[in-house]
């Protein structure tokens, strides 16, 4: 079945012989009056194609946000019982053209033994779901794809879909205070890249 | 009126377009199942009506797209059904394409001259499905911003140019402001414009090739019809598919009473329901499938392998060995993805967790909408800053995190995960409630894991006074108890029992007096009212109200309260484990106050 339909070939018909009735001019002044046009034209468009590329990549060129300790809790308030304990990061964050003072940005679980304290950041290496302590608190299990996690944030079921570990953030202890470096890392891959 | 239709007929010509558009012959006559495309095209212009709509109520950035979009659905007149009609019809969208595309694989109409007409309809599949992909971001709702997080991430290991992808489609290294106007201008603008130029361009082929009748050789009659006419008798046929479309989604919006809106998205906050729209569960399923570093095959390479093999199906084709192949191949595609998508439903619905992190949503998403209707309205920093400060929102939480080591609500977390064992300490749901206080004073209860018994107190003076004192009690005794318990509870204060407290006025005086009494003896120990022999327990003015759970749970060794003979209990307010904030939600959640 592929004659044409009389009603889609009538407007075609039209239009070919409109165009033929136009005087052709001389082949060599047409061909550079054409490159012109496409010349001219081109440019003509060049700025505003140029710069709205400019804005789509423009969070490319973005300086990375500052990655300063910042405290997430008092030292007491991290349970001594090996078990990890989820605590919000709130700092100042710029967003766009809002800044923001003391914004929950995030979240930590911080693991204490001791007097030594371990932080990971909540999100999935995987694909980014937030990760729950299992409600018998024995392991990380995150809620998208079932990777598993032991307590120190470890993969510990080779079947998880997670190519790394939870990511360990940096944590100090001033004072009576849990500081904590709060980065996000690329999902996915195997090593631990934070995101620019 | 003849006149003027001539006159613009002159000078624009739109008869002969009108013409051209609907005198369309059709081989072997008008048939229902010629009607998908039409009923395509039209769902399409319904979502282009009710999007332009929700654009003119719709503001896209982090602090205020979730709150337009709930001032749409729940203030606007007709809002939940323009809304339900734009998400509903997006299925509805969904299904129509996958049914055009299987009818067009299935009569074999990819085939010469009609291949690229083909690529464009799987290109349509692929816009739409990035329409919808979009669109889920846009109420900015905690599913949709953790569903789409795990999309965003995926594009982030796309070979060479992941991480760049991400970052622009993102609009940064975090979600935020630019996420949503990015995300918006793709929905509402490029994916909308690009679906325009390929259905025209569908269309036009379309036309050009005309319908496919089957594989009959060019000529033959169907089963000796005359052929047809698109106007009016296709029309007709397509009119109705149409508006059966329409009932179909409208039945689906009054039904489920419009789209859902969770509660607002919030990077801090944990949601464990995060999933995508049910077409594409089958790929969220996949990728459970592929452990560590193969995840780039099941989320690139497979898929990828996968649309090229279908993209190249007018070529395989062109063989009958072919054709089966493709039918084959498609039907096998059809079944993985009925498979994945049973598969992913099936585990989370008998996934405890899963169905308790959904209730939760769902909660939180009605909560959420309550509080906006309150007083107080949204401010402008946001509807987040009404859930961070309700107790009934926060103080789950906070009990599942601070509390439920050691205490259990009801049984469970606070949040509603079952415990496997006892807690050692009381059950707080309804504490200092007449039931509750109730259940103190029983003999029988009172040792059990729900009040002392898994504490040091289960050998303390309290419960051996409850078991062996007020077990002795006469009936008069008994009633004098049952009247000491609601004084005590009227302590309290409890919203919920406001009116049983307002009630029982007279029966609660009797009780507060009785309860200095010698035969009930409580004062031997416990403040009351200023008349104590020893302190040894806590003080019972105030017992359970605002400031005395205040302070309780910010020192319960305090001489107030269980001084030296604290078992175990935090110091929670000194030690700074809980702040002021966090103490008055815990507070305010346990007391029933919201
Ligand atoms: S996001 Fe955690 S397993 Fe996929």
């Amino acid at each position: 079945m592929s004659e044409k339909p009389q009603a889609a070939a009538e407007p075609q018909v039209a239009e070919e012989g409109s165009s033929g009735t136009a005087p052709a001019p001389a082949p060599r002044r047409g061909f550079l009056a054409g490159m012109g046009a496409i010349a001219a034209g081109g440019l003509a468009f060049l700025a505003p194609v140029w710069s709205g590329i400019r804005a789509a990549l423009e969070p490319l060129e973005r300086p990375p946000q500052d990655t300063d300790l910042v405290p997430v809790a008092k030292l007491a308030a991290v349970p001594d019982d090996g078990v990890p304990h989820k605590f919000r990061v709130v700092m100042d964050r710029v967003d766009a053209w809002n800044t923001h003072r003391q914004l929950p940005v995030g979240a930590v679980y911080l693991r204490r033994t001791g007097d030594s304290v371990e932080a990971l950041n909540v999100v999935c290496p995987h694909a980014g779901c937030f990760v729950n302590v299992a409600a018998d608190r024995s392991r990380f299990v995150c809620p998208c794809h079932k990777s598993s996690f032991d307590l120190s944030g470890a993969v510990n079921d080779p079947a998880s879909p997670s190519p790394r570990d939870m990511d360990t953030l940096d944590v100090e202890i001033r004072d009576d205070e849990v500081w904590v470096r709060f980065q996000n890392f690329l999902p996915g891959r195997a090593e631990k890249e934070p995101v620019a | 009126m003849r006149l003027v239709l001539d006159w613009i007929d002159d000078r624009t010509g739109y008869r002969r377009l009108l013409r051209a558009a609907l005198v369309e012959a059709i081989p072997g006559g008008a048939k229902w199942r010629y009607v998908w495309g039409s009923t395509l095209t039209f769902a399409v212009v319904v979502q282009f009506i009710t999007g332009l709509a929700l654009w003119a109520s719709y503001s896209p950035n982090a602090q205020g797209a979730w709150e337009s979009v709930y001032y749409i659905e729940n203030v606007m007149a007709g809002g939940w059904l323009l809304r339900g009609i734009h998400h509903y019809m997006a299925h509805a969208t969904m299904i129509l394409l996958v049914l055009h595309l299987m009818q067009i694989v299935v009569a074999g109409a990819y085939k010469a001259p009609r291949e690229v007409n083909f690529w464009f309809g799987l290109a349509l599949l692929f816009i739409v499905l990035g329409l919808s992909l979009t669109g889920y971001l846009l109420p900015w709702d905690q599913q949709g911003y953790w569903a789409t997080k795990v999309a965003t991430s995926i594009a982030s290991i796309t070979p060479f140019v992941g991480p760049a992808l991400q970052e622009a489609l993102i609009g940064g290294a975090d979600y935020g402001h630019l996420t949503l106007t990015r995300f918006f201008a793709l929905h509402a603008g490029v994916l909308p414009g690009a679906l325009i130029v390929l259905i025209a361009g569908h269309v036009f082929l379309f036309r050009r090739h005309g319908v496919t009748t089957g594989e009959r050789p060019a000529g033959a009659r169907d089963g000796g019809n005359p052929d047809g006419q698109f106007w009016p008798d296709q029309a007709l046929r397509d009119a109705v598919a149409c508006l059966a479309v329409m009932a179909a989604v409208l039945y689906l919006v009054i039904r489920t009473g419009g789209a859902p809106l969770g509660a607002p998205a919030d990077a801090s906050e944990p949601y464990a329901a995060a999933r995508p729209e049910w077409y594409f569960m089958f790929l969220f399923q996949w990728l459970t499938y592929f452990p560590a570093e193969t995840e780039i095959l099941g989320a690139i390479v497979i898929p990828g392998l996968v649309v090229t093999l279908i993209a190249l199906m007018p070529f395989a084709g062109r063989w009958r060995l072919g054709h089966r192949f493709n039918l084959g191949f498609t039907g096998t595609i059809l079944a993985g993805v009925g498979l994945l998508t049973w598969l992913a439903y099936a585990q989370d619905r008998a996934d405890p967790e899963f169905v308790a992190a959904q209730h939760r949503a769902e909660a939180a998403a009605e909560r959420i909408v309550e509080l906006a209707r309150g007083p107080d309205g949204i401010p402008p920093s946001g509807a987040l800053t009404l859930l961070r400060n309700d107790p009934l929102t926060q103080g789950p939480q906070l009990f599942a995190d601070r509390c439920a080591s050691c205490h259990s609500y009801d049984g469970h977390d606070g949040l509603g995960n079952e415990l496997a064992e006892a807690r050692t300490a009381a059950d707080l749901k309804g504490f200092a409630s007449r039931e509750w206080l109730t259940g103190l004073l029983d003999p029988e209860q009172i040792a059990t894991p729900r009040y002392f018994g898994g504490t040091d107190f289960a050998r303390g003076r309290m419960v051996r006074m409850v078991q062996s004192r007020i077990a002795g009690f006469d009936a008069a005794q008994r009633d004098d108890l049952a009247k000491v318990v609601k004084a005590l509870s009227a302590e309290a204060a409890l919203p919920q029992q406001a009116t049983l407290d307002e009630a029982d006025r007279d029966e609660i005086a009797e009780g507060a007096a009785l309860l200095a009494s010698e035969s009930i003896g409580c004062t031997e120990c416990h403040e009351w009212r200023g008349a104590f022999e020893q302190s040894l327990g806590p003080v019972l003015t105030g017992f359970g109200s605002r400031e005395w759970l205040t302070g309780f749970i910010g020192d319960a060794s305090h001489p107030r309260f269980y001084g030296d003979s604290n078992d175990r209990m935090p110091a929670f307010g000194p030690d700074e484990i809980l702040s002021e904030a966090e103490i008055g939600l815990l507070v305010g959640w346990l007391r029933g106050e919201w």
